[in-house]
């Protein structure tokens, strides 16, 4: 890894990575209520204007930074990340901090459980900071759908830092938290992660438990780390990945050593590795910009001794509209539960004297749900009800199915597969909110590793030469080898830092005195 | 609701002019320790609430997880009933909206059944005639809900409703037959023949408690009628949640005469559910069930598929009870019970103790003899099951080894009973504690003669005047200073010698 710039040296501990982090607290050079303090500092300065952050615990993430301060003292570590503090994707349930998927239906509701990935990062000693916002349900790629108002990109304050994620990704790209984690049911860590500049990782479908995790579409969600670093979404991932019996669909085989990949990565040699370039994935609506920066990555990767193939997946196009069909089916059934009786929102509709449960639901959902996801759940209706099952539902799995074996026959040729994380770099804020078709194209590129359960991560490639705004290099491998995405985005990361002089994110404004 | 009888058409009219068509649909909560989907208490009661978790609540976030025993106890009806068992099935989402229900999904199977294709044999007034099954499949149970203010205890009146999620995701198997044809007047009885057998059987497997009054065993009951010789299935109401062998009897034929009635009168049957009224013995309507009805099913997402191995099946099928219907003839035929002896039997659910009773060396009728008449008894007075007494097999038939050694008689061994139900130790320590053996020493007894026939001259006359017969005033007043503990054979022998 390149030496840090001038930046992120001194006595700002925000500008650390979560690596660096560690190494200061194993020195002694700082405590974790020190830097879970400096991250609540930055936080309180900043996120008027960003509003990455639904929810901030201060009390309860310096109580676990004073926790860990405790073990430290006593030289028993709970993980290498210990009193690192983390930020937590609000679609995560926290038991006792809110968790409201960025939904008025759930506004207030206090979980009386941890997601497992909760539990994990609790049982390693990251202090939570807080919650951070997110489209509705998950849905959107511009947290622009957040009924608590959208977030800001840090890198120009008029534009949208992805979606569902922007929350998390926001956080990480102003310096609010060193990690956090976000959920990627079509690209909703990944294509975030380019916008702002930042890593993200979706695992392996099955690789990180989705209990606790509050469903978008079931056999597409996957929760994963979002960090500033190759390196410190390798030390997180380590820490939320594995087996959990409480989810019977994650996988029941040990995590590949993610964090010896990404170190591995780093040292630069990529010699007799073979990158596949999808040509499904670039040319037509990809910005110039974005395919110049991937064409420059695409160099580095020949440098460092990866031999370039071109591939193609044939069904890659038909991905959006199997997405739409499979997401909003499962999506609909899902929201099934959000209906006044047990929790969240209650609303008693007007100018009908004894509502029945049904008229106190139809209030309540019509109050609660926002349009995006109303509009879901009308077309997963549609899709699943009988009559229509074959034609729409049945076919979208049918694509599903086409779709994986492009990804074997093309794993065939190519160790892991490379595209613009998305087409575009940041639109302005309300750019496309009316226009939910050109929204969903921005998943054009993350969506198939969903579809198909294989890992991805998205690496900053740089800023586009039109807008000055970042761009993301996508890496997949195949199913449980997570390894190899490790281990060419730490060689990439490693080239362009050298070639920037230090991290992208250092180019990034600073927002001190900026406000919403 | 009132719950009058509508228009009935008479029996004979019923079969003379209609085929009907049967079908039974019946639900089996399983005794699993845990619930279906999470590590929940699966028992029933509890004060509501207390035995839930995220997953049962079906919080947000919250995840199934498959119960192995479940699937076992799936597997071992569904190979019980002489069905395949799926190589590799699915659970399914089931939507629709209850109040009750936490996900406001059911999680059950749909087309991708563990069991299917298999018949039981039942036995109607000693014809046997073959159910088809159709499927057995699994899935989950929804919470309670309890209607508060209400004179009814329905929701209508009602000024609020609380929800008990304690019996949310207990796990079911639904057993579905296929329509059961040509079975003219036997309807009613097959039906009831049918769920009988059923219970029966699971009962034998030992996978539910199967007690049908607290709706551990269910069956609705699908009904329609044809013209007679007519090819085409009628329109077909079900009703729902018959709660006795009796009653599912009685709802096939009413709703027979009922349907007749409709039919006959030009009008034609709604497909609908209907209510079973147990004390006016009416269907009533329920819920209009059109076709409209949407359950956008689809493959759970949640959880992976179940795929039980040959072996595993294998081995399920090495530990299947035998058959109740065989077994029940073999038993009768070892036995020597008459007909009517073992027809009480069965209905008392004690086959498998007298059984259990007659290995450890009673015989058959001194087993059937206590647990029928003695214990039975007992256990109806107090209203418990029988097994609640805490009488174990074993100690019946050392009570009975004690009557046949002429230790104890069966009025003392009635005490003895008293002694085993209070905990009292084995059936010889209560004979030793409790002072119950009869006395058969000829010193105490002589004495005790002595005075009886002191105390009754006129009866000691009559015997040695010749009328033996008369010895038995004698006898009773020797037992009744013995306290019923004189060995009576020996009574009389000494009454005899002294008198004669």
């Amino acid at each position: 890894m390149s030496a840090p710039s001038s930046t992120t040296t001194g006595t700002d501990w925000t500008r650390r990575t979560a690596a660096e982090l560690a190494d200061a607290l194993a020195a002694g050079e700082v405590t974790s209520v020190e830097l879970t303090q400096a991250h609540l500092d930055r936080i309180a300065a900043v996120d008027g204007a960003v509003h990455a952050f639904l929810h901030v615990d201060a009390e309860g993430a310096l109580a676990q930074a004073a926790a860990s301060d405790e073990r430290r003292a006593h030289g028993q570590l709970a993980s290498p990340l210990d009193g690192v503090p983390i930020a937590v994707k609000d679609v995560l349930a926290t038991q006792g901090l809110p968790t409201t998927c960025g939904s008025k239906i759930l506004e207030g509701w206090v979980p009386p459980y941890d997601a497992t990935v909760v539990v994990r990062l609790r049982a390693a000693g990251l202090p939570i900071l807080g919650k951070t916002n997110m489209d509705e349900f998950a849905m959107g790629s511009s947290t622009e759908h957040s009924a608590y108002g959208p977030t800001h990109n840090p890198w120009d304050l008029d534009r949208i830092p992805g979606g569902s994620g922007g929350g998390s990704a926001a956080a990480v790209a102003a310096f609010e938290a060193p990690l956090a984690i976000g959920t990627d049911t079509g690209g909703s860590i990944r294509q975030p992660g380019a916008v702002t500049g930042t890593v993200g990782v979706k695992p392996t479908y099955g690789g990180v438990s989705r209990f606790g995790l509050v469903a978008l579409a079931n056999s597409l969600d996957q929760a994963g780390p979002v960090t500033r670093t190759v390196l410190d979404s390798a030390l997180l991932h380590e820490i939320i990945g594995g087996h959990d019996p409480l989810d019977s669909t994650s996988v029941d085989q040990p995590l590949p050593a993610l964090v010896d990949a990404a170190r591995q990565g780093a040292a630069g040699d990529l010699t007799g590795l073979r990158v596949g370039v999808v040509t499904e994935l670039g040319g037509d609506g990809y910005q110039p910009g974005v395919l110049a920066r991937f064409q420059e990555s695409l160099d580095l990767l020949v440098k460092a001794g990866a031999e370039i193939v071109e591939v193609s997946c044939p069904s890659f196009v038909h991905a959006m509209a199997a997405y739409y069909l499979i997401l909003p089916a499962e999506a609909s059934s899902n929201l099934a539960k959000f209906d006044a009786m047990r929790y969240g929102l209650r609303v008693l509709p007007e100018h009908i004297d004894n509502p029945s449960a049904e008229d106190v639901m139809r209030a309540t959902r019509d109050a609660g749900f926002g349009d995006e996801v109303k509009r879901r759940i009308i077309l997963g209706t549609y899709a699943l009800s009988s009559g229509y099952y074959d034609a729409y539902y049945g076919q979208a799995q049918k694509v599903r199915t086409l779709i994986s074996r492009d990804f074997e026959a093309a794993f065939e040729k190519a160790d892991v597969l490379v595209s613009p994380t998305a087409p575009t770099t940041a639109f302005k804020l309300g750019e496309k909110l009316d226009d939910p078709i050109a929204m969903y194209l921005n998943d054009l590129a993350t969506i198939p590793a969903n579809l198909a359960g294989v890992p991805g991560i998205s690496v900053p490639s740089g800023l586009a030469e039109e807008d000055g705004l970042p761009a993301g290099f996508q890496i997949l491998a195949p199913a449980l080898a997570d390894d190899r995405l490790y281990r060419v985005g730490a060689a990439l990361e490693a080239a362009l830092a050298a070639q920037w002089g230090g991290p992208l994110l250092d180019q990034a404004p600073a927002l001190e005195g900026a406000s919403a | 609701m009132s719950a009058t009888a509508a228009t009935l058409v008479d029996w004979d009219d019923v079969l003379a002019s209609y085929d009907p068509a049967l079908g039974l649909e019946v639900h089996v909560e399983l005794n699993t320790n845990t619930k279906m989907f999470c590590g929940c208490p699966a028992v029933f009661g509890g004060e509501p609430n207390t035995q839930t978790c995220p997953t049962c609540l079906g919080l947000p976030g919250a995840m199934p997880a498959v119960n192995r025993k479940a699937v076992e106890s799936a597997i071992r009806i569904g190979l019980a009933l002489n069905c395949e068992i799926a190589e590799w099935c699915r659970f399914a989402r089931k939507n629709y909206f209850y109040p009750d229900m936490p996900k406001n999904f059911q999680t059950s199977q749909y087309d991708e059944p563990i069991a299917f294709e298999g018949y039981l044999d039942v036995d109607v007034d000693g014809e046997t005639f073959r159910v088809e099954i159709e499927r057995a499949h699994m899935e989950e149970d929804t919470g309670k809900s309890l209607h508060v203010g209400g004179a009814t205890g329905r929701i209508h009146g009602a000024d609020y409703s609380l929800v008990d999620y304690n019996r949310a995701g207990i796990p079911l198997i639904e057993i579905v037959t296929k329509p059961i044809r040509g079975a003219g007047e036997k309807a009613p009885a097959i039906a009831r023949a049918y769920v009988s057998q059923l219970r029966d059987l699971i009962v034998a497997l030992g996978v539910s408690e199967a007690r049908m009054d607290q709706g551990n065993l269910r069956a609705d009951v699908n009904l329609s009628l044809a013209p007679k010789g007519s090819d085409v299935l009628g329109t077909r109401t079900e009703t729902k949640n018959v709660n006795s062998f009796r009653s599912v009897e009685r709802a096939v034929r009413y709703e027979m005469q009922r349907h007749a009635a409709v039919l006959d009168g030009g009008g034609s049957i709604l497909q609908e559910t209907r209510h079973w009224h147990e004390d006016t013995g009416v269907t009533t309507s329920g819920r209009e069930k059109s076709d409209a009805d949407d359950y956008r099913y689809f493959p759970e997402p949640d959880l992976v598929p179940v795929a039980p191995s040959r072996e595993w099946v294998d081995e399920l099928r090495a530990t299947l009870p035998e058959n109740p219907l065989l077994k029940r003839a073999r038993l009768q035929g070892d036995w020597g019970f008459t007909d009517l002896e073992m027809r009480d039997v069965i209905a008392s659910g004690t086959v498998g103790l007298i059984e259990e009773t007659v290995a450890a060396g009673a015989s058959p009728q001194a087993a059937r003899k206590w647990w029928l008449s003695e214990l039975g008894r007992r256990a109806n007075d107090a209203g418990v099951e029988i097994t609640a007494l805490g009488v174990s097999p074993a100690q019946v038939a050392a009570v009975q080894a004690l009557v046949d050694a002429g230790t104890v008689n069966d009025k003392l061994a009635r005490q003895v009973f008293d002694g085993l139900i209070a905990g009292e130790g084995t059936p010889e320590e209560i004979v030793a504690a409790r002072g119950l053996a009869v006395v058969s020493d000829d010193g105490a007894l002589g004495a005790a003669v002595d005075a009886a026939i002191a105390a009754n001259p006129d009866v000691a006359d009559k015997i040695r005047e010749g009328k033996v017969a008369a010895a038995g005033a004698l006898i009773g007043a020797v037992m009744k200073e013995m306290r019923g503990q004189a060995d009576a054979g020996r009574v009389r022998e000494l009454v005899l010698e002294k008198l004669t």
